[in-house]
């Protein structure tokens, strides 16, 4: 019995709560490109860069924070400083509308220019904040690191797996359950959710009762600036921040919002979800939780890996390959916004 | 005057760019010019291919980089030597292996054609992948531990690098193949991120596939099409014909070597050029432009619209994975760590939509304009930041930051330059006909 706990409690700690937090980032980021897609209609290869660019504003806040002294422990100072952030990336956002999209958005422009055009934006970004903080890795957790400690755990509970519950893990599941009913809630109860949805059902008929589109799209746009500061806020606590990380994050954060269906928010959550824990599951090494579950003399020689960790960015690829060959709309098809 | 200007555009245009070379021959040295000439051709190579797919039908590949390094494992797997120690030591687990991964693709299609479960499939799927693996994994273990430091694979054909070109069309044409059927005929993005992807996992796969490629180990000293350097050094004739031309011998070699690749790359591009500029005024070429400007007006004429967006997107990835067989070809070596998707991707896509989206020599414009810009731009940014924080205290942490940054700038420019054309010229330098 104990050793079907151990099992447990290994697959719990190496494999339920890193992807738990990694499919919540992955989710609010996916969300982001979602909106942008079901709003303004093209897949924004911008939005890596928008995360790398939200955060790298929180972390120049935690710096400035930290030089005065502020802090909130056991929190991370990064959390004072992500409302700045947030601000940061949403000036930034609209900038980018104003001068690159509206004219594409009143021109017509197919959806593939407003890709390529995305792109143009992802340089312009990518470059600022290389110029700005370095392509070097940044740490900038602060605060308490550890909930519970793996040693306490096997303390109180006798086992000889321990469990580890890391600061970061709580508050970025934490963060997104709060976005994601507050996201929920705006789409539904209010005014301007509900227009932003009759607004990405039918264009033409959202004009025709009245709702103003520059507004739709404002609006969009902060709520997805907010999103990618976020994410990429809490990306970068929980593991470091390093734009070119973040750059490499486009492929599964794609990923998630195709295989909920682009367009669908809750889609996007689960997808994030589905991407995060498959990467993790199919990286991860089975022997030691076979090990527990199978007599002595039945023990793996091998890793029992499905995939060496240096494919862990072909996984996101293989599920979009999937779902693209079986279920091209996604797993919520037909729902929108 | 204009009209005058718009029907010698293009003749007018690579006049300058001829200027521009000249004047680096006359100001730097012709042996920079023709490094310059050289690495000029391949890129209008992979533009005229990108040039294909999205001019021709509209496609957007987010995968060059992919298809580009391709082509440079097709040149190493050609040329290099084969290491018999390596192919002792595990080719028959390697290719028992890849024999069992043949069959668990077969076996996965035959199996969905019968029960049209996809559960099946994924179990089929799982189970060949792990008999594979297993057979696989020992193998690969044993080539990599033969004198790692200089072997440590299995090396190539052993054949002339000239072959590898075709062979490098060849691999890209398969992997646009495969990428084309799962993700073309569905929304245009999806082809995209598929490509992106797909480009992503390549390099990987090159990085850490030490059997095949020797991975971050590089593969250095591959066989040449074109004499080397020293041996022309010691030839006499070559002697006295540097002498008549009254050059130091040794820059006379290098210089020689250069032009020899330029001719070599010259035909080649001569002949996509060739092909390309007849299919685009072929029947099949207007059928491509139809589809391009209306997919639906052209599908209710009969065309299966989707079947040619494949055959374009393969012909074009074909292309660019002739271009990166020979890039690694002049380089002489294959180093996958040096594909990034600015360079290999994005850069190309710059060249296409500043040369004229459509046009081929437009693409082969931008590609020869671009890299220029894109070598000659380093020495002026820097010189720029130089000159701009010259006034600041030189031991000031904001110049180190500035002289830092600098390098940075191409990222932004590109973007800049990308987003400034895509809105006041969109049809590019030379505009499709």
């Amino acid at each position: 019995m104990t050793d079907v706990l151990n099992a447990l409690v290994l697959l719990t700690n190496f494999l339920l709560l890193p992807g738990l937090t990694y499919g919540s980032q992955l989710a609010l980021g996916a969300l982001g490109v979602t909106l942008i897609y079901s709003v303004l209609r093209f897949s924004n290869f911008g939005h890596g860069e928008l995360m790398s660019f939200g955060t790298m504003f929180t972390i120049f806040f935690t710096w400035l924070f930290q030089s005065w002294g502020i802090s909130i422990k056991p929190l991370p100072t990064a959390l004072l400083a992500l409302p700045i952030g947030i601000l940061a990336t949403m000036t930034l956002a609209l900038i980018m509308d104003k001068t690159v999209y509206r004219y594409h958005r009143e021109k017509k422009s197919s959806n593939v220019i407003f890709l390529i055009v995305s792109i143009g934006t992802m340089f312009v970004i990518g470059g600022i904040v290389r110029f700005a903080i370095g392509p070097a890795d940044q740490i900038f957790f602060d605060g308490t690191r550890f909930l519970l400690k793996a040693r306490e755990f096997k303390q109180m509970t006798g086992l000889d797996e321990g469990l580890a519950i890391r600061m970061t893990q709580v508050i970025t599941i934490v963060t997104a359950v709060v976005v994601v009913a507050f996201i929920w809630w705006f789409l539904n109860k209010t005014r301007t959710g509900k227009s932003m949805r009759a607004y990405s059902d039918n264009e033409n008929l959202a004009l025709l009762s009245g709702i103003d589109p520059a507004r739709v799209v404002m609006v969009a746009w902060l709520l997805v600036a907010a999103l990618a500061a976020i994410a990429g806020t809490l990306y970068g606590l929980d593991k470091s921040f390093k734009p070119f990380t973040y750059m490499q994050l486009l492929l599964p954060i794609f990923a998630a919002a195709i295989v909920g269906g682009v367009g669908n928010p809750l889609g996007a959550i689960a997808g994030g979800y589905v991407v995060a824990l498959s990467e993790i599951a199919v990286t991860f090494a089975y022997k030691r939780v076979i090990g527990y579950l199978v007599p002595e003399d039945m023990q793996p020689d091998t890793l029992v890996q499905l995939l060496s960790t240096d494919y862990k960015i072909a996984v996101s690829f293989i599920i979009l390959v999937i779902v693209l060959i079986i279920k091209p709309t996604g797993l919520f098809s037909g729902k929108t916004l | 005057m204009s009209q005058l200007f718009n029907q010698y555009r293009a003749p007018m245009l690579f006049g300058l760019m001829a200027l521009l070379l000249i004047a680096v021959g006359v100001l730097q040295s012709w042996a920079v010019t023709f490094t310059l000439i050289n690495l000029c051709l391949i890129s209008a190579l992979m533009a005229l291919g990108v040039n294909i797919q999205w001019g021709y039908a509209g496609l957007f590949n987010v995968g060059v980089m992919g298809f580009a390094a391709l082509g440079g494992l097709a040149a190493i797997l050609v040329s290099m030597p084969p290491q018999p120690a390596g192919y002792a030591a595990g080719g028959w687990g390697v290719l028992g292996g890849l024999a069992i991964g043949a069959a668990t693709v077969f076996a996965c299609v035959y199996t969905y054609r019968r029960t049209h479960r996809y559960l099946y499939v994924g179990l089929v799927a799982v189970v060949g992948y792990m008999l594979m693996r297993a057979v696989i994994d020992p193998a690969v273990a044993a080539i990599e531990a033969v004198d790692p430091s200089v072997s440590g694979w299995l090396g190539g054909l052993g054949l002339p690098i000239v072959l590898a070109w075709p062979v490098g069309a060849l691999f890209a044409a398969a992997a646009a193949w495969l990428i084309g059927k799962v993700a073309l005929g569905l929304r245009s993005d999806y082809l995209a991120i598929a490509t992106l992807g797909i480009s992503e996992i390549i390099i990987f796969f090159l990085k850490n596939e030490d059997w095949l490629t020797r991975g971050v180990k590089n593969v250095n000293g591959l066989p040449r099409p074109v004499p080397y350097e020293v041996d022309l050094q010691e030839s006499a004739s070559f002697q006295s014909w540097a002498q008549s031309l009254s050059m130091p011998v040794d820059d006379a070699s290098g210089l020689f070597v250069k032009i020899l690749y330029t001719l070599l790359f010259v035909a080649v591009l001569a002949l996509i050029m060739y092909l390309s500029e007849k299919a685009l005024k072929s029947p099949w070429g207007r059928m491509m432009r139809a589809i391009r400007d209306n997919e639906t007006a052209a599908a209710a004429m009969g065309k299966d619209v989707t079947w040619q967006h494949l055959r374009v997107f393969v012909l074009g990835s074909a292309v660019i994975g002739l271009a990166g067989a020979m890039l690694v070809t002049l380089d002489g070596q294959f180093t996958p760590t040096t594909y990034n998707p600015l360079r290999y991707t994005f850069l190309i896509w710059v060249m296409v939509i500043i040369g004229g989206s459509g046009n081929n020599w437009g693409a082969v414009l931008g590609g020869f304009f671009i890299w220029f810009f894109w070598i000659q731009a380093e020495p002026i940014g820097l010189w720029l930041i130089e000159a701009l924080t010259s006034g600041m205290d030189p031991a000031s942490a904001v110049k180190a930051h500035l002289l830092e940054g600098a390098a940075h700038m191409r990222l932004m420019t590109v973007g800049i330059v990308l987003l400034i054309t895509l809105r006041f010229a969109p049809k590019g330098l030379i505009p499709e006909k």
